[in-house]
């Protein structure tokens, strides 16, 4: 029961084949039987989600409707959740509780989820991989040897084991569609504005965008029906209306106009990601799809724009923990999170300010306006997610930019505040998954969720989608 | 003197807006019990995102088209870093290079123009108390004022006295006052004042080389006194051949002196960059004109129409505008007068020399009242002879001190007589008949 997506649970609960409770306890059956060796949770709130599970058969039987009664989810812990435990995975906050739910928890509150747990990511969403997660690593359900991603690799990885029905990520640059990508589940990037940040343990300001990170991609449109839409307590939320994207699915793509860009299938790529990513483009091709080859920036330029403002925002956002009103000091902040202090206070610094921050914010605004180029001309944009397959535990040791590389075909996109999506397009030989990443316009969702899905209902019944991790 | 001061002024407005720079939270904090007045976003929890308030802001902007500043089309917050405990993120909320208003001026009674830098919006920070706890001493921070919107408003260097420095506050105060804005209270911390003071050779081009601001300083008269003691202090450094130490000091009451606090080689490095939180400021002519026009007529407008509409004494308009209050109530009272044929000096008069108390006294009853007093009652002449022969058996010493010579002994008696009448009698026909009895 565990392994059924949002639509298929619905259905259930709706058809009275199982009760919420039933789901939950399968869900946490899952958790108890495989999070030993995944460690995708960091908080599990096994009592409470079967009181909401109870309370969500009870309104079942009473005919309450709501998009998301009596379905269990899994947030990413840097979500804030009222009386519920939220560290961002940093010992910084250990026994935090805070007294408010982000705006996203209060949404899917009041659809009516069942909250399963709190899942591990990088401490304070410092990296691509999870290694820097003081409560350790989590693993990538298909080859427990390897990295989920990161930052969101512990919901991703929660997804990918059936230990949940769908979850929460959020992403400054990478941080949904690369773990998606490498946990082979469907993740989507809103546009930075889309979907409120209230109440989101704040990484780069300027870029954090919360996501679905779900089992297919009608969930993930599902999901963000729910969460989009502008919040009064977060400025940079956006008044552009939200869309119908359940509703605008299964439109045709013939004459779509996909661009696709060489720069993004940088050197030292995998080959096999290559191949794989190059089949499903074919796909959409076959589909109806129009390709047509368009020059972007070189990826690589984005690197030291985002590097650089993130880890300002990020040296400021980190300063209220010093020590006076979170019960612990500053000393246990670990390594990364101290370099990004660091750095970001050294490139803030007074006679650093023009040569750094300003510096990256025109060539922010260049890369912007790249994208807005290539949108006169196509439609979307298509590329790798990812430049790897899943990397083994420990590959971030001594690699201080880990992420920023690992991210590098995503982090373009990132700065643009650009709508992306990353869905699972086939296996390595080793059965590694591979993951290509759609790429639209600001507030495009609805057009990137629909090329998405076609693309998934067209490729529903390839032999690659009955691959489950064996756990 | 050898010397010119040079005097600049820094001053924190506090809003008096309903709720807080960018949360929802009451900015009424005053007297209330320490952290009541709270919440995520106040108190800075992860996650929690500023929202800035539209009143205040547009308040700040009516501040600045007051004090006659450009208001720049585009203007955005910035993050100001440091670390406090009183600061509950780690940075303050407030503008850098692009703030709500720029390029202002002030006028002051002498005709000399003051220059106004900036008026910037901002938020407070919370307030540290130092106690002891349990027996043990500890430092306590109550979050309630924080959030709370602050307006800062810096002069140019343009002042060269305290008489300058006081008059402009003054006029600061009126101005806040009458938008509304603000109490401008100095005793509940409404209203900031941090004059920078340094001295320059007579004749010296360009600016001192250092400069000495001072803190701590809570009415218009300790900055006065603050300004005075820093220039002789400045002037005895400067004879000795040395120079003053760029620095800041606090304002000691007690001594009506200053007193050290840090030295500052350079500007600090609060690490400013845009605030990620909050989006730029857009304005259109037409809101900032909207903003314009509901600004209501400022003290010295209102001064100057009141001397040319009324026909009252420069001093007396001074007086009258000197509150919004005071002046809707002696126009009001004008209004109102008019039927009972007075003049509006006349009200002017009474008011000031009255004290009248504006809050219990209906503009409607004023005049009434002014009325009547100005209207004699005939009294009869019985009447009016008995109380006189009364009042002069009872006062034999002031009827012998007259008829000695004494002038003024009749005014006493007059006096007395009027008293005893208990109403408000020809005082010219009763002194006649007094003069005639005494004779």
């Amino acid at each position: 029961m565990n392994n059924l997506n949002i639509k298929q649970a619905k259905e259930g609960l709706k058809n009275k084949k199982f009760s919420s409770v039933e789901l939950t306890k399968a869900c946490l059956g899952r958790i108890k039987k495989v999070d030993s060796k995944l460690n995708a949770f960091v908080t599990l709130t096994e009592t409470k989600a079967l009181e909401q599970a109870k309370l969500s058969d009870k309104a079942i039987k009473e005919g309450v409707e709501l998009p998301l009664l009596g379905i269990p989810i899994a947030i990413k812990d840097n979500f804030s959740t009222k009386g519920i435990r939220t560290t961002a995975s940093s010992i910084v906050l250990d026994d935090y509780i805070p007294p408010f739910d982000a705006t996203v928890v209060e949404k899917l509150k009041s659809a009516g989820m069942v909250l399963l747990g709190k899942t591990n990511m990088d401490a304070w969403a410092h990296g691509s991989s999870t290694e820097t997660s003081d409560y350790g690593a989590s693993k990538n359900p298909w080859d427990i040897k390897r990295l989920p991603g990161g930052s969101s690799g512990g919901s991703a990885a929660a997804v990918a084991a059936d230990e949940t029905v769908a979850a929460i990520g959020s992403e400054t640059a990478g941080s949904i569609r690369q773990p998606a990508s490498w946990c082979g589940v469907v993740g989507l990037k809103p546009t930075y504005g889309r979907v409120s940040r209230y109440g989101v343990v704040a990484m780069g300001s300027s870029l954090d965008s919360p996501g679905p990170i779900t089992k297919t991609v009608e969930d993930s449109a599902f999901i963000l029906d729910i969460l989009a839409g502008m919040d009064e307590f977060d400025a940079t939320t956006s008044p552009n209306p939200k869309g119908k994207y359940l509703q605008n699915l299964n439109k045709d793509i013939k004459g779509v106009r996909v661009g696709i860009s060489d720069q993004y299938f940088i050197k030292g790529i995998d080959k096999e990601v290559e191949k794989v990513v190059k089949t499903a483009i074919k796909d959409l091709e076959g589909m109806g799809a129009k390709i047509e080859n368009i020059n972007l920036f070189d990826p690589k330029y984005a690197i030291d724009v985002y590097t650089i403002i993130q880890r300002s925002e990020v040296s400021s956002n980190l300063a209220r923990y010093d020590g006076i009103r979170y019960g612990f000091g500053r000393e246990r902040f670990a390594e990364e999170a101290k370099r990004r202090i660091m750095f970001g206070t050294y490139a803030l610094s007074s006679g650093y300010y023009d040569q750094y921050y300003n510096k990256a914010q025109q060539v922010r605004t260049e890369i912007v306006k790249d994208f807005e180029k290539a949108f006169n001309k196509v439609d979307v944009i298509i590329a790798p997610t990812s430049p790897s397959l899943a990397l083994p535990l420990g590959a971030t040791k001594d690699a201080a930019m880990f992420g920023e590389i690992a991210d590098v075909l995503v982090e373009p996109s990132s700065i643009a505040g650009l709508a992306g999506i990353n869905i699972p397009v086939g296996f390595s030989n080793l059965g590694l998954p591979v993951g290509m990443q759609i790429i639209g316009p600001q507030f495009s969702e609805a057009l990137v969720l629909n090329v998405a899905n076609m693309y998934e209902l067209n490729t529903k019944n390839a032999l690659w989608r009955s691959k489950k991790p064996n756990l | 003197m050898k010397y010119t001061p040079i005097i600049g002024l820094e001053v924190h407005v506090e809003l008096k807006t309903n709720s807080k720079m960018f949360c929802p939270c009451s900015a009424d904090y005053f007297g209330q019990k320490p952290n009541t007045h709270t919440c995520p976003v106040c108190l800075g929890l992860p996650g929690a995102l500023p929202y800035p308030n539209k009143k205040a802001v547009e308040w700040c902007v009516q501040i600045g088209l007051s004090l006659n500043c450009d208001i720049p089309l585009f203007s955005k917050f910035d993050r100001k870093n440091y670390f406090y405990p009183d600061l509950p993120k780690g940075y303050q909320i407030s503008q850098y290079d692009k703030p709500f208003c720029i390029n202002g001026h002030v006028i002051l009674s002498t005709g000399k123009k003051i220059g106004i830098t900036r008026v910037h919006m901002e938020e407070d920070t919370g307030k540290l108390i130092h106690e002891t706890v349990n027996g043990k001493k500890a430092s306590l921070i109550d979050f309630n004022r924080s959030g709370v919107p602050l307006v800062e408003i810096v002069t140019e260097p343009d002042f060269e006295t305290a008489e300058e420095v006081k008059e402009y506050l003054q006029k600061l105060q009126q101005i806040v006052r009458y938008l509304g804005v603000s109490n401008a209270d100095m005793e509940k911390g409404n209203m900031r004042l941090e004059p920078n003071i340094s001295l320059k050779k007579q004749g010296q081009k360009g600016l001192p080389s250092y400069k000495v601001e001072v803190k701590n300083i809570n009415s218009f008269s300790f900055v006065g006194k603050a300004i005075d003691y820093e220039i002789k202090r400045q002037e005895e450094i400067l004879d000795s051949g040395k120079v003053p130490l760029q620095e800041t000091r606090g304002f000691v009451e007690k001594t009506s002196s200053t007193a050290s606090q840090r030295v500052k080689e350079e500007a600090s490095d609060y690490r400013y960059f845009p605030e990620p939180d909050i989006p730029p400021i857009r304005w259109t002519n037409e809101k900032i004109n909207g903003l314009k026009r509901e600004i209501p007529e400022l003290p010295d407008a209102k001064k100057t129409r009141f001397q040319k509409q009324f026909r009252i004494a420069e001093y007396d308009s001074e007086i009258l505008t000197t509150d919004k209050n005071t002046a809707d109530y002696f126009e009001e009272a004008v209004k109102a007068g008019k039927i009972l044929s007075l003049t509006p000096k006349q009200i002017a008069n009474y008011i000031i020399n009255k004290k009248t108390d504006i809050e219990s006294l209906l503009p409607a009853k004023l005049v009434e009242e002014i009325k009547n007093a100005n209207t004699t009652v005939s009294v009869d002449d019985k009447t009016l002879n008995e109380t006189i022969d009364k009042v002069l058996t009872e006062n034999p010493k002031a009827v012998e001190d007259y008829k000695k010579g004494k002038q003024t002994a009749i005014m006493f008696l007059l006096g007395a007589v009027m008293r005893s009448l208990k109403v408000k009698a020809d005082a010219e026909k009763i002194k006649a008949v007094l003069t005639a009895k005494l004779k």
